[in-house]
């Protein structure tokens, strides 16, 4: 058995790790405001969920890339760049996008939706197994950022005027935004609440 | 908490009793799961992680503080070099293309997207120099010994808040896509800031692998305490003498 923070009256900070009594209200060691547990925590998680799956729905459907040649000019979806790239036989860096551009962000979705559906109604997996699956989500949601960035190296690189130009999407200003909320969907989550019955 | 050393986990009333007895300042929760422990005396590559959910708490380095000053020095001299000098060289057919970092920045400048061009910038270049700035605003007053400078508490908080969004590791997989894109268009050469930004992701690693904050929490504590008159400085992690090697 743990004894935790809260059941030792106590109220820990979780910025430093520091521990007051219950009625302190900010850390005075790192400046942090205290709660023993955040009572806004879901309702913050659901509300950023939401926000970045709205925005995720036109990061998939407008365009992420135009390219424009002498002779044609072409819009690619993040899922069209994907095959393209598979087309081209370059099936290491196709799937690297594919993972960081619609698995993470797709399964992402699914995990947080998962923790909060999972503290609020309680229990379809082990506590350990939902605390490495918000310790997981945590580290790897960042990375979906990759193809915004490939976005805007290539915008930048390829501008042979007149012969070949490559052009940002609206896809990429809406895929960045689903991945930040999605990012502050899981930073809002209180893991410390998956173990407490 | 534990130490990998130990075989036996304390039985469970003994580490009731251990909780129960410390006082306030030596316990530390773990911030992922709220389970209280005693914090125990490490010394240098010596590590505690939690034992409810094994998170890593504690994980001090000798000569901390002169190392992550001068990592943190090293990765903005390199972000400078990064964002001044030339980033990649297209060349095709007789035509030339040149891209800096900056340019990649602005590549959503021109009409509604003009707010992508900020969030990039802020993401690659002004978050992750920001926060190496606040570790040194925090550390460098405290590296002869001395008390760390106003709000160097805040700033440490802040600098630990933005570590998610400082992205330069994340751009640098980004270009190495765009390269492999490219390549069947065109040749590209890569330019000075292309390896400066490689190192600088380099060194940032480094830089947050020997970065302890619980010893760096516990210094500014201490030094701030010591500043005003109380406390002895005895918990002070970053004032103890390297061990072991001596020069």
């Amino acid at each position: 058995m743990t004894v935790t923070a809260r059941q030792a009256g106590l109220v820990a900070c979780t910025r430093c790790g520091r521990v007051w009594p219950a009625d302190v209200h900010t850390c005075a060691r790192c400046g942090a405001p205290l709660s023993s547990r955040d009572p806004g925590a879901l309702q913050r998680v659901w509300a950023w969920w939401i926000a970045g799956l709205v925005v995720y729905i036109p990061a998939n459907v407008y365009p992420m890339l135009i390219t424009r040649t002498l002779n044609y000019s072409s819009e690619a979806t993040i899922l069209g760049g994907v095959i393209e790239l598979l087309s081209h036989g370059d099936v290491l860096v196709a799937l690297v996008v594919f993972v960081a551009s619609i698995l993470i962000p797709v399964g992402k979705f699914i995990a947080i939706g998962f923790l909060a559906l999972s503290v609020e109604k309680r229990r379809w997996m082990s506590e350990h197994g939902q605390h490495r699956l918000h310790a997981v989500v945590e580290f790897i949601g960042r990375w979906s950022m990759i193809d915004v960035f490939v976005v805007a190296i290539l915008a930048s690189l390829v501008r042979f005027d007149a012969v070949a130009t490559i052009n940002p999407g609206i896809a990429a200003v809406s895929f960045a935004l689903s991945v930040a909320f999605t990012m502050l969907a899981a930073q809002s989550f209180d893991p410390r609440t998956i173990w407490d019955d | 908490m534990r130490r990998p050393a130990d075989t036996a986990p304390l039985p469970d009333r003994a580490k009731m009793a251990a909780v129960a007895g410390a006082p306030l300042e030596r316990l530390r929760a773990c911030p992922h799961c709220d389970a209280l422990h005693v914090l125990p005396d490490l010394g240098p590559r010596e590590r505690a992680s939690c034992s409810r959910c094994h998170a890593l708490l504690v994980a001090p380095r000798s000569r901390a503080l002169s190392r992550i000053i001068a990592l943190a020095l090293t990765a903005l001299i390199l972000m400078a070099a990064a964002v001044m000098m030339p980033f990649l060289d297209l060349t095709e057919a007789g035509m030339h293309s040149r891209a800096s970092v900056m340019d990649a920045v602005m590549a959503f400048s021109r009409g509604a997207m003009a707010p992508l061009s900020i969030a990039v910038g802020a993401l690659i270049v002004v978050i992750p120099a920001l926060r190496l700035a606040l570790v040194l605003y925090v550390l460098a007053p405290m590296l002869g010994g001395g008390a760390p400078w106003p709000r160097a508490g805040q700033a440490f908080r802040l600098a630990n808040a933005l570590k998610p969004w400082s992205m330069a590791e994340i751009f640098m997989i980004g270009v190495a896509v765009a390269l492999v894109k490219v390549a069947g268009l065109a040749s590209v050469t890569p330019g000075p800031a292309f390896w400066a930004f490689c190192g600088l992701v380099l060194v940032t690693v480094l830089h947050d692998n020997v970065m302890d904050n619980e010893s760096i929490w516990q210094a500014i504590e201490t030094r701030e305490k010591a500043a005003r008159g109380e406390g002895d400085g005895k918990t002070d992690p970053l004032a103890a003498p390297p061990r072991g090697v001596r020069a």
